[in-house]
């Protein structure tokens, strides 16, 4: 470290004689080659683990191109297989349909999930009245009960309603699950919004359903976006639920099962069948439509992430 | 807030909005919780639509379920340690990632590509343990073409002939499972503590800095004092995935419902799991509930408690 900074140190000294502040440039160069060797130091750790995260990721992509044999032979043999056909056997295998059955189900419970808890919220927020921080604790300590203290009865229930294995059945569920993470992250955006337009609104004659709907909903959209985002993700990669409520029921009830839920199927289908290339294509499939949701909005997760976690 | 609208109509307004979200949670989750409670204290199949009050037998039973007791263990030792690694590690790196970079004049500086590793770092949160169960399946297998297997014997590190069954060795299968949440979770972390670390003023570290502290003594007396916050809350977050850990066991390890070899990796949910959903005891399912509640609440109690420190304002 001394040997290192004494030979950088050195031009650094002939610059600075000839600016005329030999002691302070010199210093400041010792100090920046100390940087250089942390500045290696952190990413060197940091790349190790980035690669850590990346090359799982991209060795199970390859397997898809390669052949049964070659998954079970060697894990570091290069792929030779190079088309599509896993992809489209694990298309036809299930994955198809699994990824349907999600999407289904994720275009109604998504959007009920944030008109609900948006409406909760937005009234939890700005109205005061009797029991309002009751039904607001109610609300969110939803949060911190594990799910399977519920699994049990929440079965019977849904079974009562004759909704096992149905669509209906998990979009309800769905949204009941989501209320407590989607009613304290807009209670907080609610509450920022500025009380003046409300009562501008107010005084033009508008009615309390429709400032929610023609003002306030539409102020509150950047909160909206990274509410909704984390309910995507996190109903898109729900497993317990669906692997509980979507069984089919007698030998005519279809399959209905979600992607998470279709893909641990294929998991223990390809073991037997040893199509384990399937099987990879099949987690590619899954994989790519979140990080491509994932890069696009970055920013707005991180970014909602934070202030969600850090109020 | 406006008080200039009809009283009247606004309880009604408030009514109506809060009904349908409030119906729905009700049914579907406040209320199968206050059962469970309720079934507890039966001999309830599920099946029948007859059962017995049976006291605390399910809970006798359960203190003397061998099973239950090694899944206890496991989920205790969960508790601390996934807790403990994941938020050293994403601790560590969220320091490099935000003080790691060159002193020079402008002070404590975050590395180049700091942006890049949050958005590296942060890939695995978004996928589903659905996937991460494929992949690591795959990276864990027993023979050479686990990516684990396959890049140690390469490295020579293990003998080809005898590669490791990592998923059913029994002192390695926890632990198997242990990285693979802190795989999971380091990212998430990082980008928290990162924000923590960035609304701290600046000027700060440029004190500490300027008083000779070093990378080291500025982290541990500066930064981990500013971030406790947010440090606990992660703890608590962590506790409870730790407590749930259904997915990966139910599918990576062997078993009904996992938790093999030999109930090597066996945690509470998935004995709960087994319980109502293969040998039909309900009642003794929802017994398990009620300890997996009373678990949680004492961990979150006792972690806020146990890392309680003066609240530093800045």
């Amino acid at each position: 470290m001394t040997a290192q900074s004494t030979v950088i140190k050195a031009p650094g000294e002939k610059s600075a004689e000839r600016s005329g502040g030999a002691g302070r440039a010199g210093k400041r160069e010792g100090r920046r080659s100390e940087g250089t060797a942390l500045n290696v130091f952190s990413h060197g750790f940091l790349v190790v683990w980035a690669i850590m995260i990346v090359l799982p990721l991209i060795w199970l992509a390859l397997g898809a191109f390669k052949t049964d044999a070659q998954i079970g032979g060697s894990a570091l043999s290069w792929p030779s297989n190079w088309h599509f056909d896993a992809f489209g056997r694990a298309w036809t295998k299930g994955i198809g349909g699994y990824f349907a059955n999600t999407l289904i189900v994720l275009v109604f419970s998504v959007p009920l999930t944030m008109l609900f808890g948006s409406m909760a919220a937005y009234v939890l927020a700005r109205y005061p009245f009797t029991g309002n921080r009751l039904i607001y604790y109610f609300f969110v300590s939803g949060a911190m009960f594990p799910v399977f203290l519920a699994l049990v009865p929440l079965f019977f229930m849904v079974k009562r309603f004759d909704m096992l294995n149905t669509y209906q059945g998990l979009v309800l569920v769905y949204v009941a699950y989501s209320m407590p993470f989607t009613v304290f992250f807009m209670h907080s955006f609610f509450r920022t919004l500025p009380t003046a337009i409300h009562e501008a609104a107010v005084i033009d004659g508008a009615s309390d359903t429709r400032i929610f709907f023609q003002v306030m909903l539409p102020m509150a959209k950047p909160g909206l976006i990274s509410v909704g985002i984390f309910n995507v993700l996190g109903q898109w990669n729900q497993y317990i639920l669906p692997a509980v409520l979507m069984q089919p029921q007698t030998s005519a009830d279809p399959e209905r099962y979600m992607l998470t839920q279709g893909l641990i199927q294929l998991q223990y289908q390809m073991g037997y069948e040893t199509d384990l290339p399937v099987l990879f294509a099949g987690a590619t499939i899954a994989m790519v439509p979140m990080l491509v949701v994932y890069l696009s909005f970055q920013r707005q997760i991180q970014a909602g992430l934070t202030s969600a976690t850090l109020k | 807030m406006s008080h200039v609208a009809q009283r009247r109509g606004k309880y009604g307004f408030i009514a109506g909005f809060l009904f349908a979200p409030l119906a729905l949670y009700l049914t579907f989750v406040i209320w199968p919780y206050v059962q469970t409670f309720g079934y507890s204290f039966t001999n309830w199949s599920g099946q029948s639509p007859t059962f017995d009050f049976v006291g605390t037998d399910n809970y006798a039973a359960l203190l003397k379920d061998e099973v239950f007791r090694g899944a206890l263990w496991h989920n205790l030792l969960l508790l601390v340690f996934v807790p403990l690694v994941t938020i050293l590690l994403a601790l560590f790196f969220a320091f490099m990632v935000n003080a790691g970079g060159r002193g020079g004049a402008g002070g404590v500086q975050g590395v180049g590509g700091s942006r890049f590793y949050k958005v590296v770092y942060f890939f695995p949160q978004v996928l589903s343990l659905a996937i991460l169960s494929v992949l690591f399946g795959a990276i864990y297998r027993s023979d050479e073409g686990g990516l684990l297997n396959g890049f140690l014997t390469r490295m020579g590190v293990i003998d080809a002939a005898h590669p490791v069954e990592w998923l059913n060795e029994p002192d390695l299968v926890l632990w198997c499972l242990l990285l693979v949440v802190v795989w999971h979770g380091v990212g998430f972390y990082l980008v928290l503590f990162s924000a923590a670390m960035q609304s701290v003023p600046k000027d700060i570290y440029e004190a500490a800095l300027l008083d000779g502290a070093g990378r080291a003594q500025t982290f541990f007396k500066v930064t981990l004092p500013l971030l406790w916050d947010s440090v606990q809350t992660s703890a608590v977050y962590l506790g409870i995935a730790a407590m749930d850990m259904f997915v990966l066991v139910s599918t990576m390890t062997s078993g009904q419902f996992g938790g093999g070899p030999d109930h090597h990796s066996e945690v509470m949910s998935t004995v709960l799991m087994r319980n109502f959903l293969y040998f039909g005891k309900s009642g003794y399912a929802c017994a398990m509930g009620v300890v997996m509640l009373a678990l949680t609440m004492i961990l979150s109690v006792i972690t806020l408690r146990a890392t309680r420190r003066e609240r530093i304002e800045f």
